[in-house]
């Protein structure tokens, strides 16, 4: 081997070496991140634990595939189905979930709680746009800490996309990456794309069980109109409403009632009233983070909302919400979830007595402001083995 | 898995195939190298199915 040859030889060697370097730094962390294990603590409410390919085969040995949680009461009564991370970049909504399956104490009828609707997206993330991997609650015994998702499933379980995503059944035409977006593939069919057997599977719970309320868990930017709200089609409405003016009234907190459209198709408000008996509402509380104009998307960000760009805008009238620099926390926004999903409880149970839902040991609006999301959360490690669930 | 989605497994790992044999026989390009090695990242994270 002449000098010449073995000089190339050495520059690709270096070139290969640098770029393994680079890829096995990277997909370390790409890689740890999908199969990082979130412990949740079952709490005394919790009766059973299922998964969601018991009701939807298909999703059987897939990352699709999530934990159900049963609450069920000691006397009958109504039944109501929580979804969380639906948008699993949206975490609010599984902190809220999380905070119903560890405290929660059902008296009287059913709850069925999802955390992690779209069990794929959570392992999924956005490097590229600067999304965080990972985010951290503090909790009395330390910080726990969450897999920060994206808004659609991984492409490691569904792929590839169409060029056109066909809705299932109105035949509606929607964007390509919606057939990986959990609240664009409603109601689902069982041998469809991947989503399209998560809807199905939450589909066949409602059937099964003959749930009443389905409440899909979400977070939107603050310059999104449609954020900050209950969306509810027309049968849910009544109940929508007076939940939101019992909110306003006696806990001080915006959220507006928006009536789910009828001609865009996909949507869980939308799907799952029109092909079930039960009453869909869908919740929406802000999330700054989420907002285009803002600084570095930070874990920080994600957790006080406080951002600069975001402040000077609302100055100018330009956001859909109400925003200061006091930003939109974590606590304000779990808060608002649990106690929009205990007041629309409350409302059901008014309406039909004879299908009464009483759930305690959950905390409202101004307790989650004023004690942190952590602090309902619990140490895993002091817990029975058995009462651990890894998701 | 699906038929289509090995078939893309499979084609990735052609593609990537290539371009390591591009990358071999390249003699005189450092910035060809370079691109070759660059455009391997994606497909060899996705076959391995880290992203």
């Amino acid at each position: 081997m002449d000098n010449k040859t073995s000089r190339l030889w050495t520059v690709k060697l270096i070139f290969l070496l640098v770029m393994t370097a680079i890829m096995v730094i990277g997909g370390l962390q790409l890689y740890t991140h999908r199969h990082y294990k979130m412990p949740i603590v079952i709490g005394p409410g919790v009766t059973k634990v299922a998964q969601l390919s018991e009701f939807s085969e298909g999703l059987k040995g897939t990352m699709a595939d999530t934990d159900v949680f049963f609450l069920e009461g000691k006397e009958e009564g109504g039944k109501v189905f929580i979804m969380a991370n639906t948008h699993a970049n949206e975490p609010s909504a599984l902190l809220a979930s999380l905070i119903f399956i560890e405290n929660a104490v059902v008296e009287k009828g059913t709850l069925i709680i999802i955390p992690q609707f779209n069990n794929s997206a959570s392992r999924n993330t956005r490097p590229g746009d600067g999304y965080p991997l990972y985010f951290e609650i503090p909790t009395e015994w330390g910080a726990k800490k969450f897999r920060m998702g994206n808004r659609d499933a991984s492409p490691l379980d569904q792929w590839p996309d169409p060029d056109v995503y066909i809705h299932y059944p109105d035949k509606q035409l929607l964007s390509f990456i919606d057939v990986r977006n959990t609240n664009r593939t409603w109601p689902g069919r069982a041998n469809g794309p991947l989503m399209e057997r998560v809807t199905h599977g939450a589909m066949q719970i409602m059937r099964e069980e003959s749930v009443d309320m389905a409440v899909d868990i979400h977070g939107a930017e603050t310059m999104f109109p449609v954020t900050n709200c209950i969306v509810a089609p027309d049968k849910s409405v009544r109940i929508a409403t007076m939940t939101s003016l019992t909110v306003k009234a006696r806990e001080g907190f915006e959220s507006h009632v928006e009536s789910s459209p009828s001609g865009f198709r996909g949507l869980s408000h939308r799907e799952i009233g029109d092909y079930s008996e039960t009453m869909p509402f869908l919740l929406e509380a802000p999330i700054p983070f989420l907002d285009q104009p803002t600084g570095p998307k930070t874990a920080k960000l994600l957790l006080d909302g406080k951002d600069p760009f975001l402040l000077s805008l609302s100055k100018k009238g330009k956001l859909f919400v109400s925003y200061d620099e006091t930003g939109w926390s974590m606590e304000k926004r779990v808060g608002q979830h649990c106690s929009v999903v205990l007041e629309l409880m409350r409302q059901f149970s008014r309406r039909l007595p004879e299908k009464k839902i009483e759930v305690r040991n959950v905390p409202r609006y101004a307790e989650v402001v004023k004690n942190g999301v952590g602090y309902y959360f619990h140490d895993p490690k002091k817990a029975d083995k058995d009462k651990v669930v890894l998701n | 898995m699906p038929l289509i989605m090995i078939i893309y497994y499979v084609i990735s790992a052609f593609i990537a195939g290539m371009l390591v044999w591009n990358f071999i026989r390249e003699k005189k390009n450092v910035n060809d190298m370079l691109l070759y090695l660059l455009v391997l990242i994606p497909l060899v994270l996705r076959i391995l199915r880290v992203k």
